[in-house]
């Protein structure tokens, strides 16, 4: 009985310890005045209203989700199908794909930051571009995991081979009724990355810099310029944050009960 | 089996992927640790030499893998406990939680800092606080050093730890329990002699993953102390970014150094993790 106080305890800290920031940032994000006093002084929505009634918030906004969407798009076009053909026609490579995801996962961004900026920064190409190469293979870890699940979830070999002794088509089976079935976690799969590049701020910084504000680098710059605006920066990534990862546990739930059928 | 893919098709989908990682991995990779042998004159020991020579790089290096180190421990043991008590809940609480912890796994960079400039900074939440109720020692607490970073990436490692040790403790069955209790044994005994040596390996491939994530994090500390604590990840940005003093054989350097600790770190959980995994 001592034992599972002491273990609650710890959990309690846990979880306090990971809430107490958010709500902090949250109830600065509505405080009219908090600077003498432990609690806020009078609740506003003037953060919020001023933070979209600036331009470059709003621009920077647009330009992390084109940043971030389209490096997730490029995957999804480019790694998930490699993805499909490696796990079901030449399985024995797979082995390949994943070193290849430890090392992107093990390498951060700051030691690939110093190897994009050499081999580039002097042959001409846009360097925002060369971001998004970097974002593609970035997400290869999540967009592999979500794919390979998704895969194993609906034994997608048998499946195919089943719909082809049917009498569909090569394109029939695939579309009709591969993609179907493992979509959910494919979309799982691209909604994380796409929350992982909407917090990444290493490579757009020290690759592109301020030449191309995303909301990460317009945070950088509020933060020792308004603690009220900063906070309603952190509020609504926040939110987006949230809406994302409740997105993706009902996908994830949802691709999982698939297999009971 | 069906034959359903021609070759062509085959080509046409691996060649844009491998070529993808080529260019924006290896090749960078590759050309960096080039970079860090060489100078005008061609192959040199040279930049490698004044890395281990340089006390301020050597402090940054001491820097890095005490935080790391220590930050990946406390999160281990807090964790540990909490994924303990979590495993008595029940399936639908237990699911939520996993939620949540995924949801702030996402909360760390430029948002985590500011976050905790906002609890504890020059007139943070904690910091009027503890002024108020003149508890001298903690009001002189300093977010923008070595401690406040320690606070910063115990957060961000919490998450992290509680996902690699879920499935963990996960493979601990109920019978190798229930057995135990049959013999005689208590719950301290069952996890000290059969509990903590079969996670054993498990723990210390989280810790290594831990070790690593934290040795690469670069954007809470400069959010935070904007390139004045030395850390390696900070010095690499620092080396890289500054337009006057720019030095990318030395900044390469020093990240093939930093590169080589995190494959040790990343090599040792594999080897450990899929020693559990025979285990379980």
């Amino acid at each position: 009985m001592k034992k599972r106080g002491f273990a609650d305890f710890f959990f309690l800290l846990f979880v306090l310890y990971l809430v107490l920031p958010i709500v902090a940032t949250t109830l600065y994000a509505f405080s009219a005045k908090w600077n003498k006093s432990i609690l806020p002084e009078g609740l506003t929505f003037k953060w919020l209203a001023t933070l979209f009634q600036d331009a470059q918030f709003i621009e920077a906004f647009g330009r992390s989700v084109l940043l971030s969407g389209g490096a997730v798009v490029v995957a999804m076009l480019v790694i998930v199908p490699a993805i499909f053909i490696i796990v079901l026609y030449f399985p024995k490579y797979e082995k390949w794909i994943q070193v290849a995801v430890v090392m992107v996962y093990s390498f951060p961004g700051v030691i690939l930051a110093v190897g994009l900026i050499r081999v580039y920064s002097k042959v001409g190409v846009p360097m925002i571009l060369v971001v998004v190469g970097a974002y593609v293979i970035g997400i290869l870890p999540y967009i592999y995991q979500g794919t390979r699940n998704s895969l194993r979830n609906v034994d997608a070999r048998q499946l195919l081979d089943a719909a082809q002794l049917l009498g569909a088509s090569k394109m029939q089976a695939f579309m009709k009724i591969l993609l179907p079935t493992v979509y959910p976690g494919l979309f799982a799969g691209a909604l994380l990355s796409f929350s992982v590049l909407f917090g990444e701020f290493v490579l757009i910084n020290l690759v592109v810099g301020s030449r191309f504000e995303t909301v990460q680098i317009y945070l950088m710059k509020k933060l020792s310029a308004s603690g009220h605006i900063a906070s309603a920066v952190v509020f609504i990534y926040l939110v987006l944050m949230g809406l994302l990862t409740f997105v993706i546990a009902l996908l994830t739930k949802r691709s999982k009960g698939a297999t009971n059928i | 089996m069906v034959e359903v893919i021609s070759k062509r098709q085959v080509f046409a989908w691996l060649v844009p992927f491998l070529l993808l990682v080529l260019l924006f991995f290896l090749v960078p990779l590759l050309y960096m640790v080039i970079t860090s042998f060489s100078n005008s004159e061609g192959f040199t020991f040279k930049h490698y030499q004044s890395v281990l020579t340089n006390d301020y790089i050597r402090q940054g290096f001491k820097n890095s893998i005490t935080l790391s180190a220590i930050s990946a421990v406390i999160a281990l043991i807090v964790t540990l406990f909490a994924v303990y008590a979590v495993m008595r809940f029940s399936e639908p609480v237990r699911e939520k939680i996993l939620i949540l912890t995924n949801l702030t796994s996402n909360f760390s960079g430029i948002p985590l800092a500011f976050a905790f400039i906002v609890l504890l900074g020059n007139s943070g939440l904690f910091t009027l606080l503890f002024e108020k109720w003149e508890i001298g020692a903690l009001s002189s607490f300093s977010l923008y050093s070595w401690s406040g970073l320690l606070l910063i990436y115990i957060y961000f490692q919490l998450p992290l730890a509680l996902m690699l040790l879920y499935p963990i403790y996960d493979g601990i069955q109920q019978q190798w329990k229930e057995a135990a209790a049959l013999l005689g044994a208590s719950t301290w005994q069952f996890w000290v002699k059969i509990g903590i040596p079969v996670m054993l390996p498990g723990i210390v491939g989280t810790f290594s993953v831990l070790f690593a994530n934290a040795m690469g994090a670069y954007a809470s500390a400069y959010a935070l102390t904007s390139s004045n604590y030395n850390l390696v990840a900070i010095r690499i940005g620092a080396l890289i970014k500054g337009d006057i003093f720019a030095q990318p054989e030395l900044a390469s350097a020093i990240a093939v150094l930093l590169a080589v600790t995190m494959v040790m770190a990343m090599l040792l959980s594999e080897w450990s993790i899929k020693k559990t995994r025979g285990k379980l």
